[in-house]
């Protein structure tokens, strides 16, 4: 019987060791003008790639099949085929993008433009910019409601969360947050909006259909200053029930209860940790340590980092989806 | 007369009669450990108060490189978690070596050395019985550090066993050497002072090798050749699943030179017999 139970569980637990499925993730590199690939069976760069200058928000296009990265100084999209892992093609938008985002059939990119107080909005069909929304100054954060009908822009100088409607493309109501909005996350059943302050060193949790703040998030580490935790990527898990939050030069991901919105612990990561990403299966989180170079991965269920592996220059963002 | 049989060698006792004797030494050391509590409690103490009030105002030490064997940043605790176990074993194997000095003193080493065993097998049995004690003390320790949040994978703890006997007996074999050459009780004291301490300090228990180059290039090579070092990096590594050779061969190598040592120091035509008929010869 002992036996039986001891065989049952060797071949269990060689089953847990055993990777369950092959993810690909894509780093972009602001400060060496790279996307970094990593290969998440084995956690190792496998592939650099040359793209243009300062490359920040990336993310996988709906259909996997592309990469859309946003090179801030050369004011464009551009595209990475993920079968050649080359720059393939670009993307017109406003003067220097960092974040976008796109609508649920990924056929509408929206893309903030920095330093324009615009927002950008291509076609991805066609390929070409169909229309700018003038926005608060400093637009970063980028998020669409889960319906698809509320884009979120938030804008960094202005300290605003805007609201706008995808169907009239006009801003419908502004939400005052703390000090320079970095980032923008719905949860997944469109109950809350969460949106990370940087200076502010709170994260805001907004109601997304009273458009009101109901609760606001701060975070303390025994040891660091206030001014040294400084929230910017938020991901929360599809269940809605924990949230990750990369707190800068605090160099600590916060796990909060996204129910309660109580932080339940601190994982210690890189230097000047940014933004994140799950893998499909949500069973890792992977995080750019800005300033260590480095991204970590977070094991989601033990809550613990299990691994850092070197990429480029000034890490940024981070997209993952199935290899090809 | 049993007498004319102590100190010589004597060939013909079975296997089972050579683990009888283990199992009387190892049994006596255990029994008088488990009697001893406040021993034991203090023996927990020691580490616990470096990892409780030491490491939480050096929190802030680490966290800007990636040493093997771990994969990811660490907090400072659990960077010295493996040098608090070493900690551990080198306190036990001083302390066996006061255990030593004070049987010697008090007269109960004779009741020891009268056995017709050879005298290296006693000695090593009773080696082997000061690292079972340390042991049961490290794993007391990692049990209460895992609620402090050091936890190592699952399997550490099983891979750290060989490395811990090892770095145990070293420890132990080094007290065994040092307490033949004390006479007194109070003498150990210096032992604290000139060997624990340095010992301790000029390794890589609290802080990284690199940090410590960084700071004085001779204090890195002080620390290099102190096999303290080795054992607290054979530990580290042990604890997650790998082995660091060039520790490994710098304990093996010294745990057999200290153990040779400490059985030519009590061997009684040379170490004791030559200080005095304390221990010695009845």
């Amino acid at each position: 019987m002992w036996r039986g139970s001891l065989v049952c569980g060797l071949i269990g637990w060689i089953a847990a060791a055993a990777p369950a499925c092959a993810f690909i993730a894509y780093v972009s590199n602001e400060k060496s003008n790279t996307v970094s690939v990593i290969d998440t069976d084995k956690w190792v760069v496998t592939k650099t790639i040359k793209v243009g200058q300062r490359p920040r928000g990336i993310e996988f296009s709906r259909d996997g099949k592309t990469v859309l990265v946003a090179v801030g100084d050369d004011d464009k999209i551009e595209v990475i085929d993920v079968a050649s892992q080359q720059v393939v093609d670009s993307l017109p938008s406003g003067p220097d993008p960092e974040l976008f985002t796109q609508d649920a059939a990924g056929k509408i990119l929206y893309v903030a433009n920095e330093n324009d107080n615009t927002v950008t909005i291509i076609d991805l069909e066609k390929r070409v910019r169909v229309g700018d929304i003038q926005v608060g100054v400093e637009p970063e954060g980028m998020a669409i409601s889960p319906d698809g009908k509320i884009l979120i822009n938030t804008s960094e100088t202005t300290n605003m969360a805007h609201f706008i409607d995808t169907a009239t493309r006009e801003i419908v109501a502004n939400v005052l947050v703390d000090a320079r909005p970095r980032f923008a996350e719905f949860k997944r059943d469109s109950s809350e909006l969460w949106v990370s302050s940087e200076i502010g060193g709170t994260v805001s949790v907004i109601d997304p259909a009273k458009r009101v703040i109901k609760d606001k998030i701060s975070f303390t580490i025994p040891g660091l200053r206030r001014e040294a935790i400084q929230p910017v990527g938020i991901s929360i898990t599809g269940d809605g029930k924990t949230a990750f939050i990369a707190l800068g030069p605090a160099n600590r991901v916060a796990v909060v209860d996204a129910a309660s919105h109580a932080v339940t612990k601190y994982l210690l990561v890189g230097q000047r940790v940014w933004h994140m990403a799950f893998t499909p299966d949500e069973k890792y989180l992977l995080v750019t340590n800005g300033v260590s170079n480095d991204v970590s991965v977070i094991d989601v269920a033990a809550q613990k980092v299990i691994k850092t592996i070197q990429v480029g220059e000034l890490p940024w963002g981070i997209t993952i989806a199935r290899q090809p | 007369m049993s007498v004319t049989t102590v100190g010589q060698p004597r060939s013909g006792f079975s296997f089972a009669q050579y683990l009888t004797c283990l199992n009387g030494i190892v049994w006596r050391e255990a029994l008088r450990f488990l009697h001893q509590r406040e021993r034991f409690v203090s023996a927990l103490v020691r580490p616990l108060v470096w990892l409780f009030i030491f490491a939480v105002g050096f929190r802030q030490v680490l966290g800007v490189s990636i040493i093997p064997p771990y994969e990811t940043y660490i907090l400072y605790e659990v960077y010295i978690a493996p040098g608090l176990m070493a900690m551990i074993q080198l306190f036990n194997g001083m302390q066996s070596s006061l255990s030593m000095v004070y049987d010697r003193e008090m007269g109960n080493m004779r009741t020891l050395l009268v056995s017709p065993f050879p005298r290296w097998y006693l000695l090593f049995a009773k080696l082997v019985a000061g690292t079972a004690v340390s042991l049961l003390q490290v794993y007391a320790f990692l049990l209460i550090a895992w609620f402090w949040d050091i936890a190592p994978p699952p399997l550490g703890y099983l891979t750290v066993l060989p490395a811990l006997v090892l770095s145990g007996l070293m420890l132990g074999a080094l007290g065994m050497l040092i307490s033949s050459g004390i006479k007194q009780l109070e003498n150990f004291a210096g032992v604290m002072n000139f060997v624990i301490f340095p010992m301790f300090f000029a390794s890589s228990a609290l802080y990284p090798l690199w940090r410590v180059q960084e700071g004085s290039p001779l204090l890195y090579y002080v620390c290099l050749f102190n096999p303290f070092t080795h054992a607290v990096e054979l530990i580290r590594f042990a604890l997650y699943g790998q082995i660091n050779l060039t520790s490994l061969a710098v304990v093996g190598a010294c745990t057999l030179a200290f153990m040779v040592g400490a059985i030519y120091a009590y061997d009684p035509s040379r170490g004791l017999a030559r200080r005095g008929p304390a221990g010695g010869e009845t």
